[in-house]
């Protein structure tokens, strides 16, 4: 309990009831169709100076999670502590000590990255000198120094995430929230906000970050909550998770679908294992020893004369991951499942 | 914490004077805007409009009262393009005093109808307007004049956060002007029809642009309204004033 930097129990959060409020991303309008349950019995439990994915496809309350834990938007209900204080009657102190990142750049558009910099540090009570000292830091820091008076709206989105997370760091947060922070990002920009996450936990803040990617969970968090529906469905270290979701898949692309039945007989696996997509002249199947089975996937091909025109090593998609924990079955891969929806309930949360 | 509300406040003052120097050409037009009205009424519209003694006695003081209540479309329209960024998140995520974000745009809008106050004095006196007023009741006209326009701006607040959309500020921005006119400024109640001659005198516009030319001492003051142009205005600010803050701070429930 005294290690955890968040503790979230059995929280409820429910739009659209009587007033619809903007700026949640829970569309819907007015009425009673606009109802969406965002939070629905979560819990969750962060330990200080860890970093803890938080993993789930687009309306799986992920940001409204982030919103309630920065105290943007109040519960309906359950308990949700951040560095020991309550969201709800203690706000003003759980402000102290977290930063934010928001999936949309939380900063005024109109001023440069300076004046921006240097307006959050006074608000956070650094003086003004301090803030002015901080601001350069930051600026050098996240290499944005020529940016000059340019106002933020004239930022490329690189900039424009980068200037956001500097502002997210003005004090050095105990705790810092990132709402998909690599969504939108080159790769350079994806590689630069690793960096700075990794370099974060090195002095001790606790990181919670939502994703859609499990790469990118797998490279930062020690402690993956897996979200759908409003409820964590599975928890666990990504190499736990990673191994109940049935590891690697091995894909294997046909020049002729004709051959495709030829294949599976021929493929090292148990044929029930493999699945087939015949639009895309695809075979996939689960892989336990990567190189042994790729190896031997090109020998049975070379041997049985069939022509492959890709044949490759891959992590399962997320889709793959949701209908293996949602027990839509381990044979993943075909794809036709990706929204599959309502009624898959099974919590297949793993005892720590 | 006391002293971090006013910190806070002049921190988010200065972001809007900043948001000036970034756009000067908008706050030259929010400016002109209410000069160009006064010139339009005073010699293209205007005219007579059955009024003792001079229009332009009686028109400035009225458009100083109606560019008062206009101002209300402009906080309006502030706090809603406000609400609709990212940066109120950031905001509400920090530390700050509760009601230093509106508090900062008061002050800003303050400032600014002040200097609006300015100009549009300085071009009535140019147009041959010529207050018969002592010190002390020139500056009571200016202060119930920004006593009104404070009262303005906190409906502003409200409405823009009870409404919050841009479509519901355009709406706003067009009813603004049947409700401005439908009082005395431009015009003498005694020229319009009995019923809407009622109407005007209860506008709460009327009151004060009555009452600043009773201090102002030129044609359309009467005596006695000055009591009125005050409690009208801190009446407002009574019921608007919490509910806005109420409103600022419940954001997200």
């Amino acid at each position: 309990m005294a290690d955890a930097a968040i503790i979230v129990e059995d929280a409820h959060k429910t739009y659209g009831e009587k007033k619809s409020r903007k700026g949640t991303g829970a569309e819907g309008g007015d009425g009673p169709t606009g109802v969406k349950k965002a939070l629905d019995g979560l819990d969750l439990r962060v330990a200080r100076g860890t970093v803890h994915g938080v993993l789930g496809p687009n309306g799986a309350g992920k940001t409204t999670l982030v919103r309630v834990l920065s105290t943007l938007l109040r519960p309906d209900s359950g308990r949700v502590e951040v560095a020991g204080y309550d969201v709800l009657s203690e706000a003003r102190a759980v402000r102290f000590r977290i930063g934010l990142l928001g999936q949309h750049a939380a900063l005024d558009e109109e001023l440069g990255g300076r004046q921006n910099l240097e307006m959050f540090g006074c608000l956070h009570h650094l003086g003004a000198r301090h803030a002015r000292v901080r601001a350069d830091e930051l600026l050098e820091r996240f290499d944005l120094v020529d940016t000059g008076r340019k106002p933020v709206r004239a930022y490329s989105g690189g900039m424009r995430r980068r200037l956001d997370l500097a502002a997210s760091l003005v004090t050095a947060p105990e705790i810092l929230f990132l709402d998909e922070p690599t969504t939108g990002l080159d790769p350079r920009g994806r590689a630069e906000v690793w960096t700075a996450v990794r370099s974060l936990v090195g002095g001790g803040t606790t990181v919670l970050l939502t994703t859609q990617y499990l790469e990118e969970a797998d490279q930062l968090a020690d402690r993956v909550s897996v979200v759908d529906q409003g409820r964590v469905i599975a928890d666990g270290t990504p190499d736990s998770l990673k191994s109940r979701m049935g590891g690697d898949r091995i894909d294997v692309v046909l020049r002729d679908a004709g051959q495709l039945g030829a294949a599976v007989a021929l493929l090292p696996f148990p044929e029930a294992d493999v699945s087939v997509d015949v639009d895309r002249r695809l075979l996939s199947a689960p892989v336990t020893d990567r190189m042994t089975a790729l190896s031997g996937v090109v020998r049975a091909l070379g041997e049985g004369g069939i022509d492959a025109e890709d044949v490759a090593l891959r992590r399962p998609t997320l889709d793959e991951v949701f209908l293996h924990l949602t027990g839509g079955g381990g044979g993943g891969g075909d794809g036709a499942g990706a929204g599959a929806g309502a009624g898959r309930r099974t919590n297949v949360k793993e005892a720590v | 914490m006391s002293v971090y509300a006013l910190t806070d406040s002049w921190t988010m003052t200065r972001r809007e004077l900043a948001h000036w120097a970034r756009q000067p050409v908008q706050v030259v037009v929010s400016l002109v805007f209410p000069v160009m009205l006064l010139l339009m009424f005073g010699y293209l519209v205007g005219g007579g409009r059955a009024v003792e003694g001079d229009y332009v006695d009686y028109l400035v003081p009225g458009m100083l009262a109606l560019t008062m209540a206009f101002g209300l479309e402009g906080t309006m329209l502030a706090v809603t393009q406000d609400l609709n960024k990212g940066v109120i998140d950031r905001f509400r995520s920090m530390p700050m005093a509760d009601g230093a974000v509106l508090v900062g745009r008061s002050a800003a809008d303050m400032l600014q109808s002040a200097i609006g106050l300015v100009v549009l004095i300085g071009v009535g006196l140019g147009l041959g307007w010529r207050p018969h007023a002592g010190p002390g009741q020139f500056l009571g006209a200016v202060g119930l004049l920004l006593l009104f326009r404070f009262a303005m701006l906190w409906v502003g607040i409200q409405l823009a956060l009870v409404a919050g959309r841009p479509e519901m500020v355009q709406a706003v921005q067009i009813l603004v002007w049947p409700v401005g006119f439908l009082s005395n400024a431009l015009a003498t109640p005694a020229a319009m029809p009995g019923w809407l001659g009622s109407v005007v005198q209860w506008n709460p516009m009327s009151q004060t642009a009555t009452a600043v030319r009773e201090l102002f001492g030129g044609p359309g003051g009467e005596s006695g309204h000055v009591w009125a142009a005050v409690v009208w205005p801190l009446g407002l600010l009574v019921v608007f004033f919490p509910l806005a803050v109420r409103r600022f701070r419940g954001l997200g429930g």
